[in-house]
């Protein structure tokens, strides 16, 4: 007998997200985001979604297409453009509820909601506007003799995680080759279910064959479900498979100036499906080359 | 050697932010911080701990804008979030788009909070670096929109906040410098508020109080910011900046 396959369509892993759900993103900024899943959460029926993430265009997608309703992130860039255009127009609109804490409380919440604790105390946010400007945070005084008075960061427990790997298996196990794991494990943990993206589903012996014990970051018992999008973190950062799309990430940032180029850029990359983009994408390359 | 630029008093003046630290991480944000603080490992503390920006901690200090070198540490961001902040062995030099006389930064937005009228990175890790490791700030244009007397959203905290906060805010509490085209400033005047520690050369502190939104305040004279030794000035020209990328930054005028 062995563990059964986790192997799915995108579609599929679509069929289990419902509107309302708290949907958690992995990657940071414009790197190594589940960017196939997140195109084709933007082409669903789905509405009304609380998206928790390290934000970048993952969130600036979902806010413009009117999918999400209120965001937890601590900021929002593109990396090598410092703003998120979309996710700055939707901010000044009011598009959504949006939370915004300390970086590192976010991994503590994170944190919390994978050892399924209520919250966990830290230092971070004492003083600051976060707590002023999110009512739901509260401090905590501690029972032994320092008596001080820390954060109590609450769990970011969430419905469904969507994170991105360059390579996985078909039981869940994951792995990523670049330098930084993010925090991908941990929004798996905060999870009831996660989905992991895949640059390529291989055989199991085959992960460790040229690459390090440690670069396993997801075990199988995290994760539900595995989809295969090849060149699915599209245009964030996938290194060492691939870098971030530059040229496509500026066209994006400049189209999202103003409605018109907005529209057209939607029309041309985002009104099809994972096929129709990826052909987008390439004759956009082949353009840019010529 | 002559023609020190501003850019090179900038530099100067953001190193001998570093030089005290001992084995630290230096994290510096932007680009003139990371002359800085290359020069700083170069000169008054080898013991620096620098990265490449990512996850690698670096050996050596490669030029501005290259990230080659040798790699002697894996330094990826939850460890910085989880490890390096919290444990405290960091000395941070952000950017502010708006900063106070009592030291409080703001990089989340400009306007209110609910709507704002710009909105800028967000609080990123600012919260967090004010209350467990010494944090500096790096200004390229000094205004009055910049250096205000009240931020919009308050994302690094200064002291008095810390203050109001608990001991738990105060006790790792460490604004050190406020370095800016113009001069370095730090926070002891009365009642934690924005002092001058020096001004560039061919630069006046009228000329400094007319740029600001605030008062600042002075002990006696303020001195010039100290010259580049003829070793730094190599150090920066040749090796850690051949192509000029602080010019930029901070032109000359």
């Amino acid at each position: 007998m062995r563990a059964p396959s986790k192997e799915l369509t995108i579609d599929e892993v679509l069929g289990r997200i419902e509107s309302g759900m708290t949907v958690g993103i992995g990657g940071w900024g414009s790197r190594r985001k589940p960017m196939a899943l997140v195109r084709a959460i933007l082409r669903s029926d789905l509405t009304d979604l609380h998206i928790v993430s390290y934000a970048g265009p993952d969130v600036g997608l979902l806010l413009a297409g009117g999918k999400a309703s209120k965001v937890t992130y601590a900021f929002a860039t593109l990396d090598s453009i410092p703003l998120e255009p979309l996710f700055s127009q939707a901010r000044v609109e009011r598009a959504a509820e949006f939370r915004e804490w300390d970086e590192g409380m976010f991994q503590t919440g994170l944190r919390a909601a994978a050892q399924r604790v209520s919250f966990l105390p830290m230092r971070a946010g004492l003083g600051s506007a976060v707590l002023e400007n999110d009512p739901d945070l509260h401090t905590v005084r501690s029972p032994y003799d320092d008596q001080e008075e820390l954060v109590a960061v609450p769990a970011l427990n969430l419905d469904v995680a969507l994170v991105h790997m360059n390579r996985a298996d078909e039981l869940g196990n994951g792995q990523y080759l670049g330098p930084d794991p993010y925090f991908d494990d941990l929004f798996c943990m905060a999870a009831r279910e996660a989905y992991v993206s895949t640059e390529q589903i291989i055989d199991t012996a085959g992960l460790t064959v040229d690459a390090s014990l440690q670069s396993l970051l997801l075990n199988r018992t995290m994760v539900t479900g595995v989809v295969e999008t090849p060149n699915g973190a599209h245009f964030t950062d996938c290194t060492p498979t691939y870098g971030r799309d530059e040229k496509f990430q500026k066209a994006y940032a400049t189209a999202a100036k103003t409605p018109e180029d907005w529209a057209a850029f939607h029309e041309r990359f985002l009104s099809g499906d994972e096929a129709a983009y990826q052909a987008a994408v390439t004759a956009f390359r082949e353009e840019a080359q010529a | 050697m002559s023609d020190v630029t501003r850019s090179e008093y900038c530099a100067v003046a953001i190193a001998d932010c570093f030089a005290d630290d001992g084995e630290i991480m230096g994290s510096p944000m932007g680009l003139l911080p990371t002359l800085g603080a290359r020069l700083a490992k170069n000169t008054t503390n080898p013991a620096l701990m620098l990265t490449d920006g990512e996850a690698r901690i670096l050996r050596g200090t490669p030029p501005l804008g290259q990230s080659g070198d040798v790699t002697e540490g894996w330094m990826p961001f939850r460890l910085v979030l989880e490890s390096v902040v919290p444990y405290g062995k960091r000395h941070v030099m952000m950017g502010a788009t708006q900063i106070d006389r009592h030291g409080n930064q703001n990089i989340s937005a400009i306007g209110p909070w609910e709507q704002p009228t710009r909105q800028l990175l967000g609080v990123r890790g600012a919260p967090g670096n004010t209350v467990n490791n010494r944090t500096s700030y790096w200004v390229p244009k000094h205004s009055a929109r910049v250096v205000v007397e009240q931020v919009d959203i308050v994302s690094g905290i200064g002291r008095a906040r810390a203050e109001a906060a608990g001991p738990a805010a105060t006790k790792f509490h460490d604004v050190h410098r406020l370095v800016t085209n113009l001069g370095v400033f730090d926070f002891g005047g009365p009642g934690h508020t924005m002092r001058f520690v020096s001004v560039h050369p061919g630069v006046t502190v009228d000329e400094v109080r007319e740029a600001s939104g605030c008062e600042i305040h002075a002990d006696g004279d303020v001195p010039e910011t100290r010259t580049p030794t003829d070793g730094e000035l190599v150090l920066i020209r040749e090796l850690l900046d051949p192509t000029k990328l602080r010019e930029r930054e901070v032109p000359s005028s």
